[in-house]
């Protein structure tokens, strides 16, 4: 095991989950908001009326009784599904689903599901298996995103996304999230997906950590990953912004992905962020959200903002 | 301005809760310590006469306030006799009563005493001047001149006094003093002859304690009224003041016992020291204390060992604060540690462990059959409830069959949330491997057996149950903690990919 000593991480400026919670989190999201972020249908809705876009919604399943019909309406998405349960955390409970043979549905790793499968998992989700406290939940059916050919040998299985945090209005540091085998297909760091940070400025990969150590390769796909860069980033970053007019929740951490036909959409909004991207970017979050926090208080418009994140926090 | 005013409250918390239970340990003695002893000392009257076949009536004159003593248990044992205790002024009083008694009577009066260090200077009413005396002419003669004499080397009525004994108690007895000592006993001629000077005075009767004596009878003294007091003289000594281990019996009033319906009376002593536990005799004492509201002492027993328990609660939340918010465990459900904690408390810690795990692990194992079986969640979960139970029973009826144990307390562990456990662990499992599962659980009985270690160490159990309001200073540290936002401990860990960036 390898430690850090404490001083040298307040050097750094390096935010820790006390902190986070504290002085960010509780301070800056106001508690009546949440549900805004915490329940994705309501997300969805929220993001639609404000142009945001977003995987399209197929339908949704809230009681017990829809699940016996839901492989009629699953006929039409021939191009695969996911099925999110809607006040889920962490990623807990999507189940994607990238195609069908036959009578069985195909994971997006390969694994054969059929009909029976995919109705428990909606069960599990209409009874609050993933939601917080065990409230009773809703299934919300989406389009999979097409990956875009970019991000080709750089994801195992899964789509990237790219994680963006937002503090009052700023975009101010970002990753992108690769999923690995260990992983299992998914984008959570400490599952063991990769996380590459990206600059500010561009768009472009800084490094990238799996499992908290640094990796210069892919796992999975041996491509090389500094070579990294998200195009149209200022628009990406732009798209992340508005996330805070929409939810008036100051310090967010937003999911984009990049859809190959619909450009980057956006997946979902978290309203406590987590840590691990500090490490991807080699530096501390405190010193960016205090520069900001030390602006004059006059936020402007996202354009503005994002002009000035993009040439305050660049790398250079 | 939010933070100034938490360090407020956090600060008239620990206040509160350290001034309260301080004036609570002063007044009520209840020991900071477990296990500490007191000193006691055990006296017992006993009166013996022989009935006459007519009502008896027996006043015993016992002590009220003695002096240098605190008296916190009394009892009389008599078997057939009708008790009461008799207050009045400055005298209290043993009352036993029967219709008719025949033969030899023995009553006990017993009382518990400790010693009372600190000194009541209460001003006592003056009595009243004395009775002129009656002497019979040649006393009369030698009284004045006895008094005549101790006056002249003497200024107050303490100096009179000790100059009085003094001629008294002189080996080589003068004249006059040998005169009225050939007529009265020590202590009358004292009181006499100091009425005769104009002070007032009466005699008592007291016992000099020693561990173990039998049959003692009590000790004359003469107390005299002197700047604004009674002060005591051993007129066989002259010493002034009280003596150390003498306690005062008998102090005015009629005669130390009072018969009718009986004859051949007789009062002794016999008293024992005794080392009881400081507790014990806080839980006596403390009924007629305006401290004792906060005592758990007046609920029925099995109560109190419901409120040991829940008492407890605070320690481990503290407990699972700490790890949480200094170290960064991860545990399963927040507070399930400190319950599962609180489970080991009651069967033992080794038993408890075994349990857990068994129970826990065939639970995670028969929950994965459960979902082949295609289940709605709430009735998956019922399921398991009913699962742990079965295995909890089968568990204990097998213990107590092998004659290892005696078996675990049915609601020892919390059924539900043991059994929600086993299902967040089992979709954690599926979720997140094993890995994660490994994580949080390790964690969980890890802040556990921390929780455990604390609730169980004696101190701990003894102060939150006998100062429920150092709760109070828990809470007050609790919301400290709430203020932390430096690093977790284990983010020093999770951060040291950092390392290789440091400038």
């Amino acid at each position: 095991m390898s430690w850090i000593s404490p001083f040298a991480l307040k050097d750094m400026g390096i935010l820790g989950m006390n902190r986070r919670n504290h002085a960010f989190v509780a301070r800056y999201n106001p508690r009546r908001y949440y549900p805004l972020v915490d329940n994705k249908l309501k997300t969805k809705q929220l993001a639609n009326a404000c142009g945001i876009p977003t995987p399209t919604l197929q339908f949704i399943v809230s009681a017990q009784h829809e699940v016996r019909h839901v492989r009629k309406q699953l006929q039409d998405c021939n191009n695969g599904f996911a099925i999110k349960p809607a006040k889920g955390s962490g990623g807990k409970g999507i189940l994607v689903i990238s195609g069908n043979r036959g009578n069985s549905f195909i994971k997006s790793s390969g694994k054969r599901l059929d009909e029976r499968d995919i109705q428990r998992h909606i069960s599990n989700i209409l009874a609050g298996l993933y939601s917080l406290g065990g409230a009773p939940d809703t299934a919300l059916i989406e389009d999979i995103i097409q990956m875009d050919p970019l991000f080709e040998g750089f994801s195992y299985q899964g789509i990237p996304d790219i994680r963006v945090i937002v503090f009052q209005g700023y975009p101010v540091m970002a990753m992108l999230r690769l999923a690995t085998e260990a992983s299992d297909g998914k984008a959570n760091l400490h599952q063991g997906a990769v996380g590459v940070g990206l600059d500010m400025a561009t768009g472009k990969g800084l490094r990238a950590l799996q499992f908290g150590k640094p990796v210069s390769l892919h796992p999975d796909t041996g491509k090389k990953l500094d070579s990294i860069e998200i195009p149209d980033w200022k628009h990406l970053l732009t798209l992340a912004s508005r996330c805070y007019e929409m939810t008036g929740l100051g310090y967010i951490g937003a999911d984009i992905v990049l859809d190959r036909n619909r450009g980057p959409l956006m997946l979902e909004l978290n309203a406590r962020p987590g840590l691990a991207i500090q490490m991807t970017n080699g530096e501390g979050l405190l010193g960016r959200l205090k520069a900001i926090e030390a602006l004059p208080h006059s936020p402007g418009g996202v354009e503005e903002r994002v002009s000035w994140a993009m040439d305050f926090f660049a790398k250079k | 301005m939010q933070r100034v005013s938490l360090y407020w409250i956090v600060g008239l918390l620990i206040i509160s809760g350290i001034s309260l239970a301080w004036l609570r340990h002063t007044q009520m003695q209840i020991p900071f310590k477990p296990g500490s002893d007191t000193g006691v000392w055990l006296i017992e009257a006993r009166v013996t006469f022989t009935a006459s076949q007519r009502p008896v009536l027996a006043s015993l004159s016992i002590p009220k306030k003695p002096p240098g003593f605190r008296l916190f248990n009394e009892q009389a044992a008599s078997p057939g006799y009708g008790f009461s205790i008799v207050d009045q002024g400055e005298n209290r009083r043993a009352e036993w009563s029967r219709r008719t008694a025949e033969g030899t009577q023995t009553l006990y009066y017993k009382i518990q005493l400790t010693r009372n260090p600190e000194k009541q200077q209460i001003p006592e009413h003056p009595p009243a001047s004395p009775d002129s005396v009656n002497w019979r002419p040649p006393e009369a003669t030698a009284a004045h001149a006895l008094i005549e004499a101790a006056g002249a080397t003497s200024s107050t009525p303490e100096s009179l006094t000790r100059e009085i004994i003094k001629i008294l108690n002189a080996s080589e007895k003068e004249q006059n003093a040998a005169l009225l000592l050939a007529d009265y006993r020590q202590e009358i001629l004292l009181t006499r002859l100091l009425a005769e000077a104009g002070i007032p005075s009466r005699v008592v009767q007291g016992i000099f304690l020693e561990d173990g004596r039998r049959n003692q009878s009590l000790v004359p003294m003469v107390e005299v009224f002197a700047r604004d007091q009674w002060i005591l003289f051993n007129p066989a000594t002259g010493e002034q003041g009280v003596p150390e281990h003498f306690l005062l019996w008998h102090r005015s009033g009629p005669s130390l016992l009072d018969l009718s319906g009986g004859s051949s009376a007789r009062v002794s002593f016999s008293m024992i020291y005794q080392s009881i536990p400081a507790l014990e005799m806080a839980r006596v004492q403390s009924s007629n204390n305006g401290f004792s509201f906060l005592s758990m002492h007046h609920l029925p027993l099995d109560q109190q060992g419901v409120f040991k328990l829940l008492l407890l609660i605070p320690m481990g939340a503290l407990v699972v604060t700490f790890m949480r918010i200094l170290i960064g465990v991860s545990t399963s459900g927040t507070f399930m540690p400190v319950l599962i904690g609180m489970a080991f408390l009651q069967t033992s810690l080794i038993p408890g462990l075994i349990y857990f795990l068994t129970i826990v692990g065939t639970g995670l194992l028969l929950r994965s059959y459960l979902s082949y079986l295609n289940l709605l969640l709430v009735a998956r979960i019922a399921t398991i409830v009913i699962i742990v139970i079965t295995l909890i029973t089968l568990a204990s009826l097998m213990s107590i069959r092998l004659g290892f144990h005696t078996g675990m307390p049915v609601t020892a562990f919390p059924l539900i949330i043991i059994a929600w456990t086993i299902e967040r662990m089992s979709i954690l499992w599926e979720e997140e491997g094993m890995r994660e599962v490994m994580v949080q659980g390790t964690g969980s009985l890890v802040v556990a057996l921390c929780a455990y270690a604390f609730m169980r160490h004696p101190t701990v159990a003894h102060l939150s149950f006998n100062f429920p309001e150092l709760n109070l200073v828990i809470a007050a540290l609790i919301l400290l903690m709430g203020q932390y936002t430096g690093y977790r401990l284990f983010e020093l860990h999770r951060f040291a990919a950092m390392k290789d960036r440091t400038p």
